[in-house]
């Protein structure tokens, strides 16, 4: 049966050295095993025999997703133990440290809140990719490894989507941490990876203002506020936060999750796409709304809100990045007309999808400085105006899509480079004619479906004559 | 040990058959049959021998209702279309294979586990699990750690602590499920030859008890022959209609 745990002790093969940390839920102990040779360390629940079911299930859950998980942004796992004997969780030390002392230094500076987002939201996209939502995101359970990789801890409170939910109807109280859990949260609702956005929008903007956007609620009445209280947009309290990351963070910090990003890759892509993100009223004000508007608000969501979800497990299916390259010249039209019908496809059946309208600019290797001149700058706005032009048809709300004109002097690899990088899910792009010549120039169509980490929809026109 | 459990099979040849050699592609120890392996499908002769082959191979197998019906020639409480078949599998089956059906047990226990055909309080008033109460009468009316049944040709897997009513999970198909520690679970099975859940494919599940872990499958099979087979036989022809809606 269980045996209380002492320096000295071998627990199947895993030797027990010092106690590195007491928690309120669990205790963590450095341990060693001869195979083992990083540094690895057990997690074992506080309490055992205890009425506290919270601590007991929480430890289940942890259990049952940590194993499941694989990556960098989660905590290596080594052994898990019986849970009728001695329940523990061998895994990882993690060299680094968690964002919590970050909160001592906010307000920092927007570009390192900035930077460290972007880390956060490609994590994260990595952790929901795997099915699992984290549900406690906040800056003690983020760990920042030495080489600046993002770790999540703590998965106690964690769903994964096609595994049963213990902590499901154990509770009947909101489950997270005050100042970050989600309105959807504080309905009991845990079927939403959105959710998570949320808390990061929480955390964002506290690192950048220096407070707490719903402050740090104790009751449960003060929790429901945040769903009809908008907060203090961030540049009232430091005015020279970018209009751009405003937006990016109040969209995150949206009551329905339905007006946030679809998927932390979204987030991510504006993240690291600045220029691209759409500036609303969100992004401008620069206060809170006023009594009547929430009022308004309050009314709206006792009535829609708080409606039992069923979870999905595929928003990162559903809303993916697709880039669809476009050669904009005169004897392309068929092909790019034939681009747009593929792209409308795609969008009319993934609704929340996002497009990145791509065109490279083919660059001298000679004349690298090309872009700088006036004739290059002309070019490059050309292209982007041709781009908007190209995607008017499609009828896309703004925010959907996104123009970018790479400058490269290999189109493939510019491709591939921007693909990696903004973690885009699938490519359409053009097959270039059937000709001698671009069997002896090879293609960037082959080159793109050979080496793309993602689906490549290659659009070809079916041509009139037989030659 | 891998285990393989397959519950109402209802005399589907094509469905038992693409489920034993998926199951034989997965790497099974031990096969368990959760009852009604006839009644309703035109195969009944084959089913019964395949079973006999099997228990003689190490097979569990428990009696399920339309098993001892079928065996005994009594259709009392069933409905038209279930009675006709009842009648029909009672004449195909032989002396033998009736007899084999009326020796199998009602319940199974091994190790940590319970097999029943129904829930588990009263195995013989072949009651359904259809709901959290059914099922916490069924959980709390033995000890077992982990309940395997049948019945309600669904596929469903409930968790209890003691202290909390029962929380429904519908699986995944060919997620492995983890069955922590420190709850009882109950896993109802699918049916192989007549899923009702609105998928048509056949389904079963398979045990692995070193990583204590559960994983719910479903197979497709060659639905047109069984239906043809019903059709053949002159058995009531919404049993062959609804195999390929599965309702």
């Amino acid at each position: 049966m269980k045996q209380a745990l002492e320096t000295g002790t071998l627990i199947d093969g895993f030797l027990i050295g010092e106690k590195l940390h007491v928690g309120g839920m669990a205790s963590l102990w450095s341990v060693t095993r001869p195979d083992i040779d990083t540094p690895i360390v057990m997690k074992v629940p506080t309490i055992m025999d205890g009425e506290d079911a919270e601590v007991i299930v929480g430890f289940e859950m942890e259990m049952m997703i940590l194993p499941r998980l694989a990556g960098p942004h989660v905590p290596r796992v080594f052994g898990v133990g019986d849970y009728a004997s001695q329940p523990y969780i061998v895994m990882e030390y993690i060299d680094g440290q968690s964002l919590f002392p970050l909160l001592e230094q906010s307000p920092l500076p927007a570009d390192q809140v900035i930077a460290l987002a972007i880390r956060i939201a490609n994590a994260l996209r990595d952790l929901h990719r795997q099915n699992v939502i984290h549900f406690d995101l906040k800056p003690s359970n983020i760990m920042q490894r030495k080489n600046g990789e993002i770790t999540f801890i703590d998965f106690g409170l964690s769903r994964h989507l096609q595994l049963p939910d213990l902590l499901e109807e154990e509770f009947h109280i909101p489950m997270g941490t005050g100042p970050y859990i989600s309105p959807e949260q504080v309905l009991q609702n845990r079927s939403d990876s959105r959710s998570d956005l949320f808390s990061l929008g929480v955390i964002l903007y506290h690192l950048v203002t220096g407070q707490r956007p719903f402050g740090f609620p104790q009751s449960a009445n003060g929790l429901r506020r945040r769903l009809w209280r908008d907060p203090i947009p961030p540049r009232q309290h430091i005015r020279d936060i970018p209009m751009w990351f405003q937006e990016v963070i109040l969209r995150c910090l949206e009551p329905d999750p339905e007006r946030r990003y679809p998927t932390a890759a979204q987030l991510a892509f504006d993240l690291q796409n600045p220029g691209q993100v759409q500036i609303t009223d969100r992004g401008e004000r620069l206060k809170a709304d006023g009594f009547f508007s929430v009022l308004k608000r309050r009314m709206g969501f006792a009535a829609t809100m708080g409606a039992p979800h069923q979870p999905d497990n595929s928003a990162w299916l559903n809303a993916p990045i697709v880039v669809v390259a476009i050669d904009l010249t005169e004897e392309s039209n068929a092909l790019a007309q034939a681009l747009r019908m593929h792209a409308a496809n795609v969008l009319a059946r993934l609704p929340g999808a996002r497009l990145a309208c791509v065109n490279v600019l083919k660059q001298n290797r000679l004349t690298m400085s090309y872009a700088l001149d006036d004739e290059g700058r002309n070019l490059h706005i050309q292209r982007l105006v041709e781009l908007k032009e190209w995607a008017r048809p499609l009828g896309l709300a703004r925010e959907k899509m996104t123009f970018h004109v790479l400058e490269h002097v290999d189109p493939a690899a510019a491709l591939l480079e921007y693909t990696r990088s903004n973690h885009v899910d699938h490519i359409l792009l053009g097959a270039q004619g059937t000709g001698a010549l671009r069997r002896f120039m090879g293609s960037v169509s082959s080159q793109i479906v050979a080496e793309a980490p993602c689906s490549v929809t290659v659009v070809r026109v079916a041509e009139d004559k037989a030659e | 040990m891998r285990i393989a459990f397959l519950s109402d099979i209802h005399g589907n040849r094509e469905a038992l058959e693409a489920c034993l050699s998926h199951a034989e592609r997965q790497g099974y120890d031990k096969l368990v049959f959760l009852g009604d392996l006839v009644g309703y499908g035109a195969d009944p002769k084959f089913v019964v021998d395949k079973l006999a082959e099997l228990i003689g191979k190490g097979a569990g197998s428990i009696l399920g209702n339309h098993d001892a019906a079928a065996a005994a020639g009594l259709i009392e409480g069933m409905n038209d279309y279930a009675s006709a078949s009842i009648e029909w599998t009672h004449q195909e089956l032989d002396k033998a294979q009736r007899e084999l059906l009326l020796s199998m047990p009602m319940s199974i226990e091994e190790d940590d586990r319970l097999y029943v055909h129904s829930e588990a309080s009263s195995p013989r008033s072949w009651a359904y699990i259809t709901d959290a109460s059914s099922a916490e009468r069924s959980l709390r009316s033995h000890a077992a750690r982990l309940t395997f049944c049948g019945h309600v040709h669904k596929q469903q897997l409930f968790h209890m602590t003691p202290q909390k009513p029962p929380v429904l999970f519908i699986p995944q198909t060919s997620i492995p499920v983890p069955l922590m520690g420190n709850r009882k679970w109950l896993a109802v099975q699918g049916s192989v030859g007549q899923p009702r859940d609105h998928n048509p494919a056949a389904a079963y599940s398979l045990l692995d008890t070193q990583r204590n872990e559960l994983t719910y499958f479903r197979v497709p099979y060659d639905i047109e022959a069984s239906a043809a087979k019903i059709h053949a036989a002159g058995l009531p022809k919404i049993l062959a209609a609804r195999l390929f809606i599965g309702r």
